[in-house]
């Protein structure tokens, strides 16, 4: 077996180091990007982030819920493109019900304690991208799927 | 930024930016001992160099291609190929150019000089580590030394570096090589001082030789050896060599030769010359505070000290196999004389031994009997996998050696451009897969025979005796432990196989190859071009015997399954079926002691799987091996049953490609493999037949499956699951 970390310690380890992750949604064939604070469930299957209400994002994703999100731990330096690891997760992002909100509180502010009152802003929506998959890029080009059953 | 420092100009504080090597020659010369004429080409140098050719960014991809410990030493020599080939390509600044030429038009510019590596850190005391970096000889001429200076910078990268890159401290980003640049002294007598030996300290040693001490240091020239009393300087023993040899310059080539007769009965040095070379180690010692290892040279009766450092204590740790991968890296005349006893007299006994035993008739053995004659198989087999070990593969450094000398000369783009000079010699797997195909092409056009061989049928006369003089040139072979052709049916499968597949042909013709050649030579200055048809000889052969002794070997192995086989046949015969799963050494005690019970070896657990995922690869990266691209299905070949799956097109999956098992190449589309590296018979055989080759891809038979559609890109070294 190889010696080198397994691509699923490497995503652990990207999802509970980064702070921000690239989403991406779109509109109409648009494409659009945009960096937003994020925190993973334990069992990495979600996602968390949250964005105000009137966003550009949050209007793609009404349209449509399907997006994907890029996380790395690029430095900006020569040895990123060997050394840096990256992760897309492509899935489906909802609401976060009432229900769940204190659960997502939980998870995100103890993360990203100085968003408590973007969170709690009446005009913020939580949400949630339920993972289908993540591509984990090691090495520049190696790319192996985790497949969420 | 100070490019070029005289030695009366270095402090015992400038290690950082001139080396271990530099400071110590200053400290000598400093004190009143002869140096040769000498000045350093600081780390300023090569921090220019990398910074404007943007060499830091290539190294650091070359190294992140995959977790180094993961990398085999071939694929080590791949990485620090592919690195000096981008130092080789890369313009030395004009800067360094003008500053060199100013320095040698001083005093040295008619004289052969050395051009040697001062790796900062490197000679510093519990880190000495002699040799892993390059240095040149008889090096004559602005030009000349340039190049010498860019195979010494590329040198901080080398394999061998690399496999000592953690007690080297070697860091893309901070590490840096000064040169010493020196008048090369043309000694009569050289050689290396020990103040204190390596595991012994009672004793001082010293090794001398007859001409440049380069051969001494390089293994080329057996040295005399003396020990000596440490505190008195005594001598305590003295071994001469078997034969006294010599380096010497000829027309700016260091060349090696016989001592003149009348010298050769005396040893290089007498009484009076230990004497005073043990002096001077001892003053290295005290002033340098530690015992010191000293390269010296007597020219004109006169000691001269080239280098010294610190005597490092033999650090070896069980299982440190980095002592014979260095050991690997081999000169052209230690080549020469391998190659002459690989050739001459190895291949030819193991080939004996293997018809000896296969003379021996197993049906008229009894068990104990039986028992016994596996065990002589086995030692046999053992024996030669030693040789094998110990002979055979440095001889593939012969491939090495010529594509570093074919670079140095072409600088080409694709750093295996040399593997094209190389190919179209006579393997024998290649010529195993010419007599097959040859059986093959008549099976395919003889529609009876064809289905007369796929319904079950012998076949006619004449194709069981090609058959049987296919199984006599060749032999059986041998994968996973497992024979091959043991079974006729097998190759009958293999012949109707390869009949149903399109006629291929090897893409590497005879032809291309002496275009190539001839192109070569004449790049090389005519005074080089003797060397290097000799380069190109000890490498096509070295190419060869890699692929060949492999099949050689098999035919052993094969004797010691056939026995093996059989002792299986008396136990199921003797319904004894729990046998069949046990060793060898089972099988042994079982033949001897009929009512012995032997326990089977447990079976090892397959790896966890993470829960709630399934993973699985999209794109893997390994090293290009085989330039071309193709997609088709995977067949992941696990043991010989599955070669004999093999459908033509497809992709050949594995961990190791063995020649023995080569045959199933000329179906294959490409050849994808777990072990890494150019030298690899997965590599050498894809480029006999054009296919497209990616090595080096970390568990590929766990990753991908037989039946994926993969997508193989041999330039980039990339594979991709569709």
């Amino acid at each position: 077996m190889s010696k080198d970390r397994s691509h699923m310690e490497v995503l652990r380890e990207l999802l509970e180091s980064q702070m921000l992750v690239v989403l991406g949604t779109h509109h109409d064939g648009e494409p659009y990007t945009s960096l937003v604070g994020f925190a993973a469930t334990e069992d990495l299957k979600h996602l968390l982030f949250a964005t105000g209400k009137a966003t550009r994002k949050r209007a793609n994703l009404v349209a449509d819920a399907r997006a994907s999100m890029l996380v790395d731990n690029r430095t900006n330096c020569a040895a990123d493109f060997t050394e840096a690891s990256a992760a897309t997760a492509v899935g489906v992002v909802e609401e976060v019900s009432e229900a769940e909100r204190s659960e997502f509180d939980r998870i995100f502010l103890a993360k990203h304690p100085h968003l408590e009152s973007f969170v709690h802003s009446p005009s913020c929506v939580r949400l949630r991208l339920g993972v289908s998959v993540y591509m984990v890029v090691t090495h520049f080009q190696h790319v192996i799927e985790l497949h969420i059953d | 930024m100070q490019l070029i420092v005289g030695l009366d100009q270095i402090g015992d504080d400038d290690g950082g930016r001139v080396g271990g090597k530099a400071v110590a020659l200053a400290a000598l010369q400093r004190t009143g001992h002869p140096v040769p004429r000498s000045f350093c080409l600081t780390t300023d140098a090569y921090d220019l160099f990398v910074e404007k050719g943007s060499l830091r960014a290539i190294i650091h991809q070359e190294l992140g291609r995959k977790s180094f410990d993961d990398m085999r030493w071939e694929e080590i020599w791949d990485v620090a190929l592919r690195i000096r080939n981008r130092f080789l390509r890369t313009p030395v600044p004009v800067e360094i150019v003008e500053a060199v030429e100013a320095r040698l038009g001083q005093d040295l510019r008619d004289t052969a000089l050395a051009v040697r590596s001062s790796a900062p850190g490197e000679d510093s005391a519990g880190a000495s580590f002699a040799g892993l970096h390059e240095s040149f000889v008889g090096v004559r001429g602005g030009a000349a030394v340039i190049e010498a200076i860019r195979g010494v910078w590329a040198s901080l990268w080398s394999d061998r570096a690399l496999l000592y890159r953690r007690e080297l401290g070697i860091d893309v980003d901070t590490s840096s090589m000064a040169v010493v640049i020196q008048e090369l002294i043309d000694g009569e007598v050289s050689g290396i001082v020990f103040g204190v030996h390596p595991t012994d300290p009672e004793l001082a040693v010293v090794e001398s030789v007859y001409g440049l001490n380069q051969g001494l240091v390089d293994g080329t020239i057996e040295p005399d050896r003396w020990t000596l009393d440490v505190a008195t300087g005594r001598i305590i023993s003295h071994t001469p060599p078997g034969e006294r040899r010599r380096l010497v310059v000829r027309d700016s080539q260091t060349t090696v030769e016989d001592v003149p007769p009348d010298t050769a009965n005396s040893p290089p040095l007498d009484a009076e010359g230990l004497a005073e070379v043990f002096e001077a180690v001892r003053a290295a010692g005290a002033l340098f505070g530690a015992p010191q290892d000293v390269e010296w040279t007597m020219a004109d009766g006169r000691l001269v000290l080239l280098q010294s450092r610190p005597v490092t204590t033999s650090t070896a740790v069980e299982g440190d196999k980095r002592a014979w991968y260095l050991s690997l890296t081999r000169s052209l005349d230690n080549l020469r004389g391998l190659r002459e006893r690989v050739e001459r007299e190895l291949l030819p006994a193991m080939d004996r031994e293997a018809a000896e035993i296969a003379l021996r008739d197993l049906t008229a053995l009894d068990a104990e009997q039986l028992a016994d004659e596996i065990e002589h198989r086995r030692a046999a087999h053992d024996r030669w996998v030693d040789i094998y070990w110990r002979d055979f593969i440095p001889l593939a450094h012969g491939i090495r050696l010529f594509g570093q000398f074919y670079n140095e000369v072409m600088r080409p783009e694709d750093p295996y451009e040399f593997m094209e000079l190389l190919v179209a010699t006579p393997m024998l797997s290649v010529r195993r897969n010419r007599a097959l195909s040859r059986i093959a092409s008549k099976v395919r056009g003889d529609s009876e025979l064809c289905a007369g061989l796929a319904a079950g049928e012998p076949g006619s006369a004449e194709f069981k005796r090609e058959l049987e003089e296919f199984e006599h040139e060749f032999g059986d072979a041998v994968y996973a432990d497992q024979q091959c052709f043991g079974d006729r049916a097998r190759l009958v499968r293999l012949v109707l196989a390869l009949a149903a597949a399109p006629e291929t042909a090897e893409a590497a013709s005879a032809s291309d190859r002496e275009q190539r050649t001839a192109d070569f030579i004449e790049h090389v200055e005519e005074d080089r071009r003797d060397l290097a048809r000799e380069v190109l000889d000890i490498g096509r052969a070295s190419y060869q015997i890699r692929d060949d002794d492999n099949i050689h070997l098999a035919r052993l192995e094969a004797l010691v399954l056939d026995a093996v086989e059989d002792g299986r046949h008396r136990l199921r015969d003797r319904h004894e079926d729990d046998h069949l799963e046990i060793d060898l050494e089972g099988l042994v005690q079982a033949l001897r002691h009929p009512n012995l019970v032997v326990e089977p070896k447990p079976a090892q657990a397959p790896p966890a799987v993470e829960e709630g995922f399934r993973a699985k690869p999209r794109q893997l990266i390994g090293q290009p091996a085989g330039p071309g691209v193709a997609t088709a299905p995977a067949r992941v070949i696990d043991d010989v049953a599955d070669l004999f799956e093999f459908q033509a097109g497809e992709v050949l999956v594995c961990d190791a490609v063995d020649p023995n098992m080569t045959f199933v190449v000329p179906m294959a589309s490409a050849v994808v493999e777990r072990r890494g590296g150019m030298l690899i018979h997965g590599a050498i055989i894809a480029r006999e037949y054009g296919l497209p080759c990616v090595t080096g891809v970390p568990d590929v038979t766990a990753l991908i499956a037989t039946g994926d559609r993969i997508a193989v890109d041999g330039y980039l070294g990339i594979v991709t699951v569709l």
